[in-house]
């Protein structure tokens, strides 16, 4: 088991490599730092414009493969992930995204899972009855509707209602004191949290309700039955168990992922979290942020393979050995 | 991710009877699904209404009303203008017809390419497995949203063909798993053999003898990709990196209607409406497509009615693991 999860580990490692690599060139080819300095008016002398390229990194008549080297031995020698377009550090805003993204997500990544496996499973049982019908309507539909439309509605209605929740960034910028703050945070989670949370659920208990009926009709559980468990007792101890596991991968890529994949609601309530960030730096053409961006995409997706494949062993008796 | 166990036929020893031709009897057992015929009744609706009904309509999607902008529905507009005084029902139709197209030309061409890598890595093993192999754990890794979001204003200027390809390219990965896997199962079967040691091409063999078996998990995928694709374009455009201006699809226009939705509502929700509607449609027919190839598949709704049926089809089809477990796991297109 450990030389397995060694050789994974080594694999997803190159795999990423290549991956940020990848990124890190795309982006330099694609995005045009220059345009930043060149839009204003009026603007810099040009030789001052490739002075300021020139000093984040991003100078486009430096060779690639240089500026390509350059960027590669700061961040494993240093982890520094360079300059962003607006003259900051990278590093300091992605750690503050990273945080505001933890706050959004995780709240509502594990009420989704959570609820979801539980509606999942409950759906599974109650199979064809009209809850069960009406479910499978309503997951097709949240399925087939993109998170913007999600969000926005939640929002119109909570205007129509006349507002009663506010929704707009973190907290309410009037809000004075550490207590008025936190109570303003919560209240401005609630929307984002319900709309990811639709989503999540919905996901988790489609993949939950199938792999539960296929444990329903299973040998093991009619043994566990017929040695007189409660069909109650039977379905959760013997059934909901075994039909988890399968789930589990997929809950683990989808929480992990979400860090940069929850952009359109981030984007909607205005949270200023990896997601947003993902967008934002591509529309100002901010090369090194891209970059850090790409790292830290393909290292989730990293972190990701190799926790799942840890739960999978830790659940799965039979993979442990 | 889930290893599928094969479902044994439910049914009792085969009665003899008169036997149906195999697609009188796939058509009659899409058509026991009554949602799967909403769906392509409300599909058909949509494609005649995106192509035929804007002939008949007095605004033009171009035209600028400029008596009328930003009005409600009312009997001139019936559903409402835009700020610049455009018709939103002509603007709609115009979107969805993109938006068909892209979904109708992407879903099919995310399967072909996963059957192709799929079959091929299925087929030949070795290192033309490994490579393929590693190249699709590859492409699961790269960040498939910033990827296309850098790369799809910079080469679908003027065509969206490119990115619908580019969508397509990003989108096979777990199809091609589920192909290299049946694949797997499918090349040491006796006609596949058979074929080889009369010295047919392997290529051939692959798309003779090996790709029709797995037909039905092929089409049942195809339906799926198509609602994928259409989502994940709406997103692109959304944030104004899908479909450039003047082209118009159902994503720009919501992207368009967003600042708005809470006080015109109608420029927001009348194309939002519209993608669900045909979300909702690709995925009902998914839903019977599978039911048809697949009647032993947990949750076909068929089932019980159709013990008899079961076992005149290969019942070994993870469709399910497609359809049933809807793939939307990439990220950036996830929420």
């Amino acid at each position: 088991m450990g030389r397995f999860l060694l050789r994974r580990a080594i694999n997803y490692l190159i795999l990423t490599f290549l991956a940020s690599s990848g990124v890190y060139f795309l982006a330099s080819l694609t995005l045009e730092p220059q345009m930043n300095l060149l839009a204003k008016h009026p603007h810099p002398p040009i030789a001052t414009v490739y002075q300021i390229l020139n000093s984040q990194g991003v100078d486009p008549q430096v060779s690639v493969f240089v500026r390509y080297w350059h960027w590669l031995t700061q961040l494993v020698l240093h982890g520094n992930f360079g300059i962003a377009a607006d003259g900051g550090s990278v590093n300091t805003e992605m750690s503050q995204r990273i945080f505001v993204s933890t706050e959004l997500l995780l709240l509502a990544t594990f009420l989704g899972a959570a609820t979801g496996v539980v509606y999942g499973a409950w759906n599974a049982l109650r199979q064809y009855r009209f809850s069960d019908r009406a479910s499978t309507i309503f997951s097709y539909a949240v399925i087939a509707t993109p998170v913007v439309v999600i969000g926005v509605t939640i929002r119109t209605v909570d205007n129509w209602l006349g507002s009663p929740i506010q929704y707009t960034g973190m907290y309410d910028p009037g809000a004075n004191g550490f207590f008025a703050i936190a109570v303003s945070n919560l209240e401005h989670l609630i929307l984002p949290t319900l709309t990811l949370w639709i989503v999540q659920m919905t996901l988790f208990s489609r993949y939950q309700r199938s792999t539960m009926l296929d444990v329903l009709g299973s040998d093991f559980l009619r043994t566990a039955r017929a040695k007189g468990l409660p069909r109650r007792k039977a379905v959760i101890k013997h059934g909901l168990r075994t039909a988890v596991i399968p789930v589990m991968p997929l809950l683990v890529y989808n929480i992990v992922l979400l860090f940069t994949g929850a952009t359109f609601t981030e984007k909607l309530f205005g949270w200023h979290g990896m997601g947003e960030w993902l967008v934002d730096t591509i529309n100002t053409n901010d090369i090194n942020a891209v970059a850090a961006i790409g790292v830290f995409t393909s290292g989730l997706v990293l972190i990701a393979g190799l926790l799942s494949d840890l739960i999978y062993a830790a659940l799965d008796p039979r993979v442990r050995t | 991710m889930t290893t599928q166990v094969p479902l044994a036929p439910t049914g009792p020893a085969p009665v003899v009877r008169k036997s149906r031709g195999r697609s009188a009897l796939l058509l009659a057992r899409f058509s026991r699904n009554r949602l799967a015929l909403v769906g392509v009744a409300i599909l058909v609706v949509l494609v005649v209404g995106a192509y035929v009904m804007p002939t008949f309509l007095h605004w033009k999607y171009t035209d600028n009303d400029f008596e009328n902008m930003g009005t409600a529905p009312d009997g001139n507009h019936w559903l409402g203008t835009n700020h610049a005084g455009q018709d939103i029902l002509a603007q709609t139709l115009r979107g969805l017809q993109k938006s068909l197209v892209i979904g109708l030309i992407g879903g099919p061409l995310t399967t072909f390419f996963a059957a192709i890598v799929g079959a091929s890595a299925g087929y030949f093993g070795g290192w033309v497995d490994r490579v393929l192999m590693w190249f699709l754990e590859l492409l699961l890794v790269v960040p498939g949203f910033l990827l296309l979001a850098m790369l799809a204003p910079k080469l679908a200027h003027g065509t969206w063909l490119i990115f619908v390809v580019l969508l397509a390219i990003l989108g096979w990965m777990v199809t091609g798993r589920v192909v290299r896997s049946m694949t797997h199962t499918l090349k040491d079967r006796e006609f596949v053999l058979a074929a080889k040691y009369m010295g047919v091409r392997p290529m051939t063999i692959i798309f003779r003898h090996i790709l029709p078996n797995m037909a039905s998990l092929l089409i049942v995928d195809a339906a799926v990709q198509v609602g994928l694709i259409v989502l994940a374009e709406s997103a692109l455009s959304y944030f104004g990196f899908g479909i450039q201006a003047p082209d118009i699809s159902l994503g720009t226009l919501i992207a368009a209607g967003e600042p708005d939705a809470t006080t015109s509502a109608w420029m927001f929700f009348v194309p939002a409406a519209c993608l669900v509607l045909m979300g909702l449609c690709v995925a009902f027919i998914g839903d019977g497509l599978r039911d048809a190839f697949d009647p032993t598949a947990v949750g076909a709704k068929s089932k019980a009615r159709l013990q008899d049926d079961a076992d005149e089809i290969d019942s070994e089809s993870p469709v399910l693991d497609l359809t049933g477990q809807n793939v939307r796991t990439e990220e950036g297109l996830t929420s």
